[in-house]
């Protein structure tokens, strides 16, 4: 595979960092040069956070990334700001149900996922990020569906095994939505 | 082979001390850099350590001071700061000859600052810091696998030299996570006979102090000091070079501000732009062989800094000032992109420096 650069932005106590480290682990399990780099501060719940992974088959050069290939965005601040960095013919994934407007560029591929509406339906209000996830998957077929659970086992501490099953159910929603 | 883990360069700090036979850390919490007290704190108890979080930082590498006279692997670890508060006792050390690890995690300065990645403390830990003549071994990881293998190194060389090694580390480095592997490598042991270690009846008292009030006798006592300095500067600098076959135009760069410049200098080689990296590894002892060698060849220096400029004064002397050296630098926790610093390689490539 290429080089990947793969921007997440949102509010903080929606999984930014989680679901960064998901696709890290992911990258990680598949022998990939992988960088993890969050953005750290006086962050808090509600406040705004962000990570970034670069997953390559050669070693990764700087982990900032100034332009994504694929930039997930689960709030408006963070699509506002980071949808003209995404490069040419990138990916652009946003969580609809908390984003309202329409990307007008048309060089880049968006995929609009009401996530958190459908996290909230399903009783895993949570999990809005693996949702998104799950779609990264799909679209990506470099990135694959293949050992993701034992991706998630790794991540979820032992005393919240059960979130487990939840986190691989909101993987495959996102998996499935069209 | 060993299992590929993800850790944060923090943590892989820790990880290696405790790997490297340090049963000691003292320290007090401050951004970026607090993963390393955390680990400790989880881990050093289970292996019959010591983890104290002190009342402040000054009284933290005071206790490092202590626990280095007895001989034992002892560190601390802070931030931008945190390290200014710590000169002092850094002096003291230096002055007693006694070897500790301390770490380094810079964030922007000058002052409480910010909390975000930087440089500018190169001058601080290459040039002094603390009072008096001394100086330190300065290591500067560029990776999360660095942030552990330099510790490693950094123990052995403060046990080998009797001497501080400080990780000079940032923000990024610190808080980032990479795939890290760690080799069962065999740990060497010195002699210490200077140690305090309690004479059983059996030798005279070692004492360790860094006062000399008579000036023949501190004269001497610094004289020596700096013949171990030299044989330092011989034998210990360490630098990666890229590229640098062929270049015209030599990068030159550390730590985070290494991988920005990689990233430009691999962009600059599509343009046509035969540019190359010096990445010291050590910052003292400066790698001033490799920047001579190099002032030979290329038509010019550029030093990526996260800082106003300091290491760029160690590139100057060490090519002896014979091509010219441009800037290329971000400050207050900012980081260049690779597109600024190939913007200053199309530049360099013009004669503009």
């Amino acid at each position: 595979m290429k080089t990947t650069q793969i921007l997440i932005a949102g509010f903080g106590g929606q999984g930014v960092l989680f679901a960064g480290k998901f696709l890290a682990y992911k990258g990680l399990m598949e022998d990939l040069q992988v960088s993890w780099l969050p953005s750290y501060g006086p962050e808090m719940r509600g406040g705004t956070a962000n990570c970034s992974v670069v997953l390559s088959e050669t070693p990764v050069g700087s982990p900032i990334i100034s332009n994504p290939d694929v930039l997930i965005a689960m709030n408006l601040p963070s699509l506002q700001k980071y949808v003209d960095a995404v490069v040419p013919g990138g990916q652009i994934y946003l969580d609809s149900a908390l984003i309202d407007v329409k990307v007008e560029r048309t060089d880049v591929e968006v995929f609009y996922i009401p996530a958190t509406q459908m996290a909230k339906d399903e009783g895993i209000a949570t999990l809005a990020n693996m949702i998104l996830i799950g779609s990264v998957l799909q679209n990506n077929p470099e990135l694959s569906f293949e050992g993701t659970d034992t991706v998630v086992s790794k991540l979820v501490p032992p005393k919240k095994a059960a979130l487990v099953e939840l986190n691989m159910k909101a993987l495959n929603m996102g998996k499935e939505y069209k | 082979m060993a299992e590929r883990v993800l850790m944060k360069g923090n943590e892989a700090i820790a990880e290696a001390a405790i790997r490297a036979g340090c049963r000691h850390y003292f320290g007090y919490p401050i951004t970026p850099q607090t993963e390393i007290a955390a680990y400790m704190a989880k881990k050093l108890p289970k292996v019959g350590g010591i983890f104290l979080q002190a009342e402040s930082e000054i009284a933290s590498i005071n206790m490092v001071y202590g626990a280095a006279a007895t001989g034992t692997r002892v560190m601390t670890s802070s931030s931008s700061p945190g390290i200014s508060l710590k000169s002092e006792g850094l002096s003291y050390i230096a002055g007693s000859d006694v070897p500790a690890l301390v770490v380094n995690v810079q964030r922007g300065g000058p002052g409480l600052g910010g909390i975000q990645p930087s440089q500018s403390d190169y001058f601080q830990a290459t040039k002094g810091g603390g009072h008096g003549d001394y100086r330190m071994i300065v290591l500067a990881p560029a990776s999360v696998q660095e942030m552990a293998s330099l510790t490693m190194k950094g123990f052995d060389l403060a046990d080998k030299y009797n001497m501080i090694s400080m990780i000079l580390a940032d923000g990024t480095i610190g808080q980032m996570m990479e795939p890290i592997t760690f080799e069962d490598a065999e740990v060497a042991t010195y002699e210490k006979p200077w140690a305090l270690t309690g004479t059983e009846g059996k030798r005279k008292h070692n004492i360790v102090n860094s006062l000399y009030l008579k000036p023949d006798e501190l004269e001497a006592k610094n004289f020596e000091r700096f013949e171990k300095y030299a044989i330092v500067e011989e034998n210990e600098p360490m630098w990666e070079e890229y590229m640098m076959e062929d270049a015209e135009i030599c990068v030159v760069a550390f730590g985070i501000a290494s991988r920005v410049a990689k990233n430009a200098v691999v962009a600059a080689r599509a343009e046509g732009i035969k540019a190359g990296l010096i990445r010291p590894i050590t910052l003292w002892p400066f790698p001033k062989k490799a920047l001579a060698a190099a002032a030979e060849k290329v038509n010019g220096f550029v030093s990526v800094e996260l800082s106003m400029g300091q290491m760029i004064e160690d590139v100057r002397l060490a090519s002896g000032c014979k091509k010219p050296v441009a800037l290329c630098n971000r400050a207050g926790g900012m980081i260049p992109s690779p597109d600024e610093v190939l913007e200053s390689l199309r530049k360099a490539q013009k004669g503009e420096y």
